[in-house]
């Protein structure tokens, strides 16, 4: 799924300086799966709103509202005759949410709620952890299924660098070393000459390098 | 002498079987030439060739491929140094020939410190290639004469290929077979990273030994004398990938105020004297951290000099 975190109240409040009366809209998609953005998210940031601007001595009126999902025009379609009805809009969805928003309401301020940070999972409750980076042509096959380009500080595709130690990336301690991983992994395999052999340059093409990405389906297409 | 690869002394040295010593400088914080050439100095006609460092520990400095070729207007060969978090495979390119038409010889691929411990950890990572890919591609570039994407280099750099290896490192059986990946991605010289621990450096050599790597390359130990017990506890816990054993840090600390640096040196000449005779080992890579001038009494007191004109 895609992970984010919620954004400081004090970024948030400055955001919303001059407003006097705004719509909270949570996503029912990723962002409920990893608590920052769904119902019960949206109904507490509106409460903290709320009390935050009642002791700066300015109400600030709150509505709020969940959608299916904030990256389907048919869902974002759903608030079309409430919206001019506040004077902006805060999206609690990834970053895609709020620029669907601001797409199809294109005269609406529409205010991004939380920092989208990685496509990932929980790996225990409360803690999710980055796992693809979604670099549009996918090899984790050659790496024991583990992903460097995403989990290697250096997204090394012949690693482990000279930083690694205890299993652990050179960044941090509390990073795991995803090359000592794919070794330990091969070599437990009995298939370490894989990892022996070079891995030449990837294409990043497919990536984000390659400019905004589009995926287009014939069959689906009307 | 159409047989050697790019001609530098140090391969030169090298290849007529004389055990190479080479030395390092890291550019200055800033553009002044006068500072570079005060700390390149006293290592002309010490060493065979001097590593010049690319924004070493993601700290900014001046360039390594400009620092190299101050280095070489002072009649000092440089070994240019380039990482792979700095640039992508355009830049790398167009710098390797670039060095290359300056009349610098030798260049170190190395992968390089994140950039989170340097100076502007805020900063965008590159790392386009790594640095087994980088050592491919200037080998390519080198004996095909051909780009990356395979066009033709008009005036292809012949440049002598060395990597950095990390004996050190995690997971410790993996590390010899990392080497060998280098060395046949196209790797001439390997320096390794500063030793401290000797029993697990023993035990490295001996596996690259029976792989037949030394065979294939030249290996040159990486010798940092300590010159504090600070520098010591530093190393041993900040700087990633450095093993340093608690005997040493005792060892220097029972030389009581005053003669730690004195006994720092002593423990690198114990090394490089153990070295000489280690099978496998082609030289001594003296990395003499902001200690330039110290090195020509290191390298008489290790009985390296006179360096041998080839």
């Amino acid at each position: 799924m895609i992970v984010a975190d919620r954004k400081p109240l004090k970024e948030l409040l400055e955001m919303v300086e001059d407003c006097d009366k705004v719509l909270i809209l949570g996503c029912k998609g990723c962002v409920t799966v990893c608590n920052v953005g769904g119902s019960k998210e949206v109904g507490i940031l509106a409460l903290t709103l709320k009390i935050a601007r009642k002791k700066e001595g300015r109400l600030l009126e709150v509505s709020e509202k969940t959608l299916e999902r904030q990256c389907d025009p048919e869902y974002v379609d759903e608030v079309k005759d409430i919206v001019d009805g506040y004077d902006a809009v805060i999206s609690m969805a990834c970053g895609v949410g709020p620029q669907f928003l601001s797409e199809r309401y294109p005269e609406k301020r529409i205010l991004p709620a939380v920092d989208t940070t990685f496509f990932g999972g929980a790996v225990q409750h409360g803690i999710w952890e980055e796992r693809c980076a979604g670099c549009g042509a996918c090899g984790i096959h050659h790496f024991g299924g583990l992903c460097p380009i995403a989990r290697c500080a250096k997204s090394l595709l012949n690693g482990p660098c000279g930083g690694s130690a205890d299993g652990k990336c050179e960044i941090s301690k509390d990073v795991d070393c995803i090359w000592d991983m794919i070794v330990t992994k091969k070599m437990k395999e009995g298939r370490l000459d894989e990892l022996l052999m070079l891995r030449p340059p990837k294409v990043w093409t497919t990536a984000r390098d390659g400019g905004p990405r589009k995926s287009v389906r014939e069959e689906l297409v009307q | 002498m159409t047989d050697l690869k790019s001609g530098s002394n140090l391969e030169k040295v090298l290849k007529a079987g004389h055990f190479a010593f080479t030395g390092e400088c890291g550019p200055p914080k800033g553009s002044n030439v006068e500072h570079l050439k005060k700390k390149a100095a006293p290592l002309k006609g010490v060493v065979d060739a001097v590593n010049v460092t690319d924004n070493q520990t993601a700290v900014v400095r001046m360039s390594s491929w400009a620092a190299s070729t101050i280095l070489l207007q002072e009649g000092v060969e440089p070994n240019f140094q380039m990482v792979c978090r700095d640039r992508n495979r355009l830049a790398m390119q167009s710098d390797i020939l670039g060095v290359y038409a300056m009349g610098i010889r030798n260049m170190l691929c190395l992968s390089g410190d994140h950039q989170r411990f340097g100076n502007h950890p805020e900063a965008k990572n590159v790392y386009d290639l790594d640095s087994m890919q980088l050592i491919s591609m200037v080998k390519k570039m080198r004996d095909e004469g051909q780009f990356l994407n395979g066009e033709e280099i008009d005036v292809p750099p012949k440049l002598f290929i060395g990597a950095a290896s990390n004996p050190f490192a995690d997971p410790f059986e993996f590390r010899v077979h990392r080497l060998a990946k280098k060395i046949n991605a196209g790797a001439d010289f390997i320096q390794t990273q500063c030793i401290y621990n000797m029993d697990k450096f023993r035990e490295f050599m001996k596996m690259a030994v029976d792989m037949g790597l030394h065979e294939k390359c030249y290996i040159l130990a990486g010798v940092t004398p300590m010159k504090s017990v600070g520098m010591a506890q530093y190393m041993a816990k900040m700087v990633p990938g450095m093993d340093v054993p608690e005997s040493l840090v005792k060892r220097l600390r029972g030389a009581g105020k005053g003669k730690v640096a004195e006994e720092g040196i002593k423990f690198s000449l114990e090394q490089i004297e153990e070295f000489k005779e280690m099978e496998g080992l082609a030289g001594i890579h003296l990395m003499a951290i902001e200690w330039e001038h110290r090195v020509p009494e290191i390298a008489e007191r290790a009985g390296v000099l006179p360096r041998p004109k080839v």
